[in-house]
């Protein structure tokens, strides 16, 4: 019970009325403020990009960067990689984010019905969150898309299945844990619905720790699909990602390695400044987690 | 005495635990074969040290756990399952106390939102009427209306005691399960929320299930006092009289092992030898006898069973050494 | 000893059957398995064949049950590029595969591990921060980035080295460093962990108290313990041997199993990438049971209750 306290309490402190600033690290500034960053980039991308990032203008191939009007150059076809930039990180967002959560939703939904019912139920999803661990998800994302062909949804819910076991691990030792002693079980003995129990008081306490978790299963999810774009087996043309603009600026690597490089920062920044959020919230809320 | 509120009859509770994780599992029987019944207003206290089985019963007795063996009648009705709709909607009638305020209540939620919340699971009352009756409840029980507003760790233990009295009391309960509820105050917090609860329960007409291991405390809010020893009941009767008179050798080491202030001079303080009790491992014959200072060959082979005796009203003793009752039938009320 | 090793047993049949009905489900989702198995030119005749044959035309439950049957006896079908048996195809592109991940393997024990060892013992030192940064980095690095980025210096700028193919041991070189440069950063950050949660036990405390020396400390007490955690990543990167290297071998244009499904993804050739489903679950499901028994071995906690049920 009492480690449970103690991130519940520093999550008060976290997010509730009281914001220290004052003690965040630099690094973990401007990883905020990178973050911070990206999503506003995905919500404004089309306003803000300067081309139609579709676009070709034959004219204008390969054009280097920091010749205006292209700032970060042209592609093969003339296209603006700073607007294709900006649509890519709307993209890859889109489905870090959707991905991220479907599987925070199912794996948390997972871990409380393993809590809750015990016995065979349990049973089966630790037995499919081992089976989870134990694949390597690449292998199996590529048999599913093979199977199946690609579209976006599809490809968000495949991410969704992402990771889920880890949250359905947390939440069935926490709601266990919970349950069997303490606020869960007094207010059972109130005579609450095994509804009320679970939404209302157990999984606000166990927020933060899900919270730490998604920070760490988040980068995971951008590489993850980053890695299926750049071999082609991802977000699809006409669309881009930004594996999707890494795979198809290999082909240019000799002659304008531009077009995968930002990119290619892009998603190290991104991936490197989730990571150290995740770490210093992670110290910060709970440090039972490795 | 008048009506019988709640009535268990020879229930008993095994759990089956494993020695690491392929070990043979072992029974462990920690409630063993008990009855007993309570009226309508009146207090039962339940003395035992740890693992005697006394949180054992008090889970039984609201049906938190379902008994082995027995049955709970509780206002001559047996007790629905436990998670049923029926069990869910009985928890108005009766409510637990707990050994760990601070476990019980949620860290994230204020306490007067917490207060409230039975009327909420109960839908007694519209919004307004909910929070009216919280705050009177938490004024009752002695809170500010400022320290209402506060999450349970910015309350001082003895104030988060009252907070979970005053939930467990707001949709005004006939029986109250009191689970070792003051054994984790500061000794000068204990004397006042024993007060409260007394006063509570003679306002509210409560039914109570008073399980502690401190003498004192279970003498002063307890009509009738039941002495547990490895899941048995070894001694039953009058709280006075069985203080007063001891007769179960394991009673009269816990009372004289008591700290009173005046004890006579013949009483010596008799100190209990041998191991501890450990439930997974009882004796045969009676479970105390390894340390009883009178044991006798019989002890060992025998399990004495509980009997009325003639000292006191509905006196009863499960001891070979006491002498039955010449009365038959005279069971507790 | 029985129990442990029938438990151990058992899960690795679940795995194994949880991944032939992953194939299975997934196979009767997406189409008429005969179509895809055979192909959309094949001729009608072959189809009635294949159906006959695979039992299509059977109750559901029943092809589930043929279909365990076939795979039990290696009918994984053939590719519907070339023709060839499947198995066949996967087979020949395991050496190639391995070519790159064994060398990998080896960069990533011999540099990651000793390495997180270095940095746990000296915690906070300028070594320590260093491998803690190369880990977060070799964690948040694509590999298609690292392997990009290697051959724009060592292909491109300084021309030392070949960008891509499989021509001679030179081509290796990058794709094996790409390898075991990022599984070496993650399995130095496992390392240390595991060790400095070793080092703060109080029996490390008590031993070193006692007088033992350091070096001594570390080597009889803190090393047998932080291998346990240890292992396990370890046998996580042997069942990886076959199937880790997607995404590199294509940055690499390497012939290996890996390009090979993502070849067969492109093309939907089902056949092959059921065929490699199935070989990468039976990798991953044996180095698990691998690490399991020597988990066995070293966890003397283990090793005593597996002593005691037997």
């Amino acid at each position: 019970m009492s480690d449970q306290a103690l991130p519940a309490a520093a999550a008060q402190k976290v997010f509730g009325r009281r914001w220290p600033g004052q003690d965040m690290p630099l690094l973990v500034k401007i990883a905020l403020l990178w973050l911070v960053a990206m999503i506003v980039i995905a919500i404004v991308a089309p306003l803000i990009s300067p081309f139609v990032y579709t676009a070709p203008n034959l004219r204008n191939r390969l054009v280097p960067p920091g010749t205006l009007p292209h700032i970060l150059g042209t592609d093969e076809l003339g296209r603006d990689v700073l607007s294709r930039l900006l649509i890519s990180i709307r993209i890859s967002l889109l489905i870090a984010f959707g991905a991220s959560i479907i599987s925070a939703v199912l794996g948390t939904t997972l871990g409380f019905l393993a809590a809750y019912f015990r016995g065979l139920v349990e049973q089966i999803v630790l037995m499919l969150a081992d089976f989870q661990a134990s694949m390597p998800f690449l292998i199996l994302a590529l048999s599913v898309l093979a199977f199946f062909g690609n579209s976006l949804g599809l490809l968000i819910g495949l991410m969704g299945l992402f990771g889920w076991e880890r949250y359905a691990r947390i939440s069935r030792g926490l709601a266990i844990s919970a349950s069997a002693q303490g606020y869960a079980s007094a207010c059972r003995q109130l005579g609450a619905s095994p509804m009320r129990v679970y939404l209302r008081h157990i999984l606000p306490n166990i927020a933060s720790t899900l919270i730490v978790s998604m920070t760490l299963v988040f980068p995971e999810v951008i590489l993850l699909e980053s890695g299926l774009s750049f071999l082609g087996l991802g977000v699809q043309p006409p669309m881009t990602s930004l594996g999707n603009m890494v795979g198809y600026g290999r082909e240019y690597i000799t002659r304008a390695p531009w077009i995968m490089l930002s990119p290619a920062l892009t998603i190290v920044c991104t991936t490197l400044a989730v990571s150290v959020l995740g770490d210093w919230l992670r110290d910060k809320l709970d440090p039972t987690l490795r | 005495m008048s009506t019988v509120l709640l009535r268990a009859t020879d229930l008993s509770r095994t759990y089956g635990s494993r020695r690491g994780l392929f070990g043979a599992v072992t029974k462990v029987r920690a409630v063993n074969r008990v009855s007993f019944s309570i009226a309508a207003g009146e207090t039962l206290g339940i003395v035992g040290e740890s693992g005697s089985g006394k949180s054992t019963m008090g889970r039984m007795a609201l049906g938190l756990e379902a008994p082995d063996e027995g049955q709970v009648r509780f206002a001559g009705e047996p007790m629905p399952a436990s998670g049923s709709p029926a069990w869910r909607a009985q928890r108005a009638r009766m409510q637990m106390i707990y050994q760990d305020p601070l476990g019980a209540l949620d860290r994230r939620l204020p306490v007067i939102v917490q207060v409230q919340e039975p009327l909420d699971i109960h839908r007694i009352g519209d919004q307004a009427q909910r929070l009216r009756l919280a705050q009177e409840m938490l004024a009752r029980v002695g809170l500010s209306s400022e320290q209402m507003t506060r999450y349970p760790h910015e309350l001082s233990g003895g104030q988060r005691q009252r907070v979970v009295l005053a939930r467990a009391l707001m949709t005004r309960p006939d029986f109250l399960v009191c689970d070792e509820p003051v054994s984790a105050l500061d000794v000068s917090i204990q004397a006042q929320v024993v007060n409260l609860l007394v006063d509570l329960q003679a306002e509210f007409g409560l039914a109570m299930l008073f399980i502690s291991h401190d003498l004192r405390v279970v003498r002063q809010v307890s009509n009738r006092v039941a002495v547990m020893y490895l899941g048995d009941f070894v001694e039953e009767g009058d709280a006075d009289d069985l203080f007063a008179a001891p007769l179960h050798p394991y009673t009269r080491a816990l009372v004289s092992a008591a700290p009173v202030t005046k004890r006579s001079s013949g009483q010596a303080r008799i100190v209990l030898t041998g191991e501890p009790p450990n439930p997974a491992d009882r004796p045969g014959g009676c479970s105390f006898h390894p340390r009883c200072p009178l044991a006798i060959a019989r002890c060992k082979q025998e399990a004495p069973v509980l009997r009325s005796v003639e000292q006191g009203f509905g006196r009863r003793v499960a001891c070979h050494l006491v002498e039955p009752s010449s009365m038959p039938n005279s069971k507790a009320a | 000893m029985l129990r442990y090793f029938a438990i151990r047993f058992g899960r690795a049949a679940i795995t194994i059957a949880l991944v032939v009905t992953f194939a299975f489900v997934v196979l009767r989702l997406s189409g008429d398995p005969a179509q895809i198995i055979l192909g959309p030119e094949a001729p009608p005749e072959a189809i009635a064949a294949f159906r006959a044959a695979w039992g299509l035309d059977d109750p559901l439950w029943l092809q589930y049950f043929h279909y365990f049957g076939a795979i039990a006896q290696g009918e994984l079908g053939r590719s519907m590029r070339d023709g060839r048996s499947a198995i066949e195809l996967v087979v020949e592109r395991i050496p190639i595969t391995l070519a790159l991940t064994l060398p990998a393997l080896a960069i990533k024990l011999c540099v990651g591990v000793p390495a997180g060892i270095y940095a746990a013992l000296h915690r906070g030192s300028l070594a320590d921060r260093m491998v803690m940064m190369l880990s977060v980095a070799g964690f948040t690095i694509p590999s298609f980035v690292l392997g990009l980025t290697l051959v724009l210096i060592f292909a491109v700028k300084l021309g030392w080295l070949p960008s891509g193919g499989q021509d001679s041991w030179r081509h290796a070189i990058l794709p094996v460093l790409t390898l075991g440069i990022g599984g070496a950063a993650v399995l130095a950050r496992f390392t240390r962990s595991a060790m400095l949660e070793v080092l703060g036990q109080p029996f490390i405390r008590t031993a070193s108290a006692k007088g033992v020396p350091w070096r001594d400390v570390i080597i009889g007490h803190a090393l047998p313990n932080a291998a346990i955690p240890t292992v396990t990543i370890i046998g996580f990167m042997i069942g990886t041997l076959i199937a880790g290297a997607v995404v590199v071998e294509s940055v690499f244009s390497w012939p290996g199993v890996g390009r090979l499904l993502v070849v067969a993804v492109a093309n939907r050739d089902l056949a092959v990438v059921q065929c490699i489903l199935l070989l990468v679950a039976a990798t991953m499901v044996s180095s698990n049971l691998i690490v399991d028994f020597l988990y066995g071995f070293l966890d003397p906690r283990l090793r005593q209750t597996v002593g005691k049920a037997a």
